[in-house]
């Protein structure tokens, strides 16, 4: 772990979709310890023995809205709590997201749907719900109000048998450089730039491999790390923590000029 | 150019680079000064090259930072340099290639092969040294092959300008040289890490005495800020951000990769 105890992020708020588990609750962590107030979201009941083990370990400063990013209606309600709370938005992360594998012949509309609904509805309806709050927030620090949105390197290449996350990561990369841009020429204080990870060891990824043991591709979900491992440059996969750093930069004033950018944390994979 | 500007809104409240010993090259002016004064001031030990004396000075009183005289196309001046590093900080963990030019540059009609040898001969071949050197100094570290190497592109890698040939060539060549670096460090199985930077129009000396001495300083900067929908040029103080967070352990996942800060001017279609 890096040393933290810098409280870089004092005084801002902070929104992580998705937070409960891998990359989000990393960032929730990293914006915890860097001083911020963070909200953040996910499916699961508060009271679930997960969640509510988790958001007593985060303490204070962060607090819960049940909420599915895929809902209208359930951003409206995640807008009236962080403006009850806090009355303004700094950071937006939208994290929240899903996989989809299998050959394209064989890939349901309504799994289509649903991935689409996700990792590319979850993130327009984030931002759309909250660019008035954080546009009215932004003059408070140095480099305006900021939104990463997760995407993937398999928003940068293509992987076979994963057509539909290629095609809602691909998405989210170019959405974000459109908002970037309106916002720029607007001279609105917020700035988007999409976050592109490679293998992380999270319940997503951990899952993905599960399911590719349950249908014989490996025999051990241990065999894919390996071979993923194998495969990437730095020749490991990455901890959430190192996702949550990147985003971390993001959201902080250091990268005040950075804006319709891609942050590639892959540990070499795209390079090769 | 040399003049050193403190900057107060710097969050630093830890020092990432505390132990750390830092390579900058060009580092009397510019970005590369900003960038000593900013791993100095997140706790590195830096040495800096460079050919003016005067603005060295300034320099290393600002930072205390060590100045050594040494051109980046001087092919047998570095095993020296790189002895004496050695020496006296017995390890290397960061170097920034930064030292750059545009002198002499013009389109494909115009440019002469004096021209095109010395941007070519600077930009590209002292990048190469300079990731040659830093990368056989970072494997003999005592601890075992391990730091970050970062490279000053800039974002005409992506965008090439037709009045300057060379520079876009150069520019654009340096990003195969980081990626092929990064996957050699690991095929070799280091924990060395070769990123690159791509910057965007930054205000420094050097171009603020441009915009001074064209024949309409108002029309001249305003089209320099044009370039980015943000309406500004960077600072220098924000690439150094980028910089220092690349050379910090924060990034320990990231190698291969292309990180641009250009206030969305490559975001879009607009050209450059």
């Amino acid at each position: 772990m890096i040393d933290l105890g810098s409280q870089r992020l004092k005084g801002r708020v902070a929104l992580v979709s998705g937070g409960l588990r891998g990359i989000g609750l990393a960032c929730v962590e990293r914006f915890l310890a860097e001083g911020a107030e963070v909200v953040l979201t996910d499916l699961e009941a508060p009271d679930t023995d997960h969640a509510a083990a988790t958001l007593a370990r985060l303490g204070q400063a962060a607090s819960y809205v049940q909420a599915n990013v895929a809902q209208e209606d359930d951003w409206a309600k995640v807008l009236s709590a962080v403006t009850e709370r806090h009355g303004k938005l700094h950071i937006l992360v939208n994290n929240a997201g899903i996989d989809l594998t299998g050959p394209v012949a064989e890939t349901s509309l309504e799994g289509w749907r649903r991935i689409m609904s996700i990792n590319v509805d979850g993130v327009f309806l984030g931002v759309r719900t909250f660019v008035p709050l954080m546009a009215a927030s932004g003059a408070d620090f140095r480099g305006g109000a900021s939104i990463v949105n997760v995407s993937s390197i398999m928003g940068l290449v293509g992987m076979s048998e994963v057509s539909g996350y290629n095609a809602s990561k691909g998405a989210v990369r170019l959405f974000t450089k459109s908002i970037a841009l309106e916002f720029a020429e607007k001279k609105m204080p917020i700035r988007a730039n999409s976050l592109h990870p490679g293998f992380v060891m999270t319940p997503l990824l951990q899952e993905g491999f599960q399911r590719w043991v349950d249908k014989g591709v490996a025999g051990k979900a241990q065999d894919l790390v390996d071979l993923m491992s194998s495969k990437t440059p730095i020749g490991r996969l990455a901890d959430p923590s190192e996702l949550a750093s990147a985003v971390f930069f993001l959201a902080s004033s250091d990268s005040s000029y950075m804006t319709g950018s891609e942050l590639v944390v892959d540990g070499g994979w795209t390079a090769q | 150019m040399g003049h050193v500007q403190r900057h107060s809104h710097w969050e630093i409240a830890v020092k990432r680079l505390e132990g750390k010993v830092a390579l900058v090259t060009g580092g009397t002016s510019g970005i590369g000064a900003g960038t000593v004064e900013r791993l100095c001031a997140e706790g590195a030990r830096v040495i800096f090259t460079g050919s003016n004396q005067a603005a060295a000075d300034a320099v290393c009183a600002a930072t205390g930072a060590l100045f050594i005289r040494h051109d980046v196309t001087d092919v047998s001046a570095w095993d020296g340099l790189m002895a004496r590093i050695l020496e006296e900080y017995g390890r290397l963990d960061i170097a920034f290639a930064n030292a750059g030019t545009e002198n002499g540059d013009g389109s494909i009609e115009s440019i002469g092969i004096e021209g095109w040898n010395t941007i070519i001969g600077v930009n590209l071949t002292g990048v190469m040294l300079t990731v040659q050197h830093a990368m056989r100094a970072m494997a003999r570290n005592p601890e075992g092959p391990v730091g970050s190497i970062i490279v000053n592109s800039s974002m005409n890698a992506h965008r090439a300008m037709g009045n300057f040939v060379a520079y876009s060539v150069s520019k654009t060549a340096v990003l195969a040289l980081v990626k092929s670096s990064a996957v050699h460090s690991g095929n070799r199985k280091y924990k060395i890490r070769v990123n690159a930077v791509l910057p965007g129009v930054v205000e420094t000396a050097m171009i603020a005495n441009l915009i001074e001495k064209s024949g309409d300083p108002a029309a001249t900067r305003a089209a320099y800020e044009g370039l980015s929908p943000m309406g500004r040029m960077a600072s220098v103080d924000e690439v150094a951000g980028l910089v220092a967070w690349l050379a910090s352990d924060e990034t320990r996942f990231c190698s291969g990769s292309e990180f641009t800060m250009d206030g969305a001017s490559t975001a879009g279609m607009n050209g450059v």
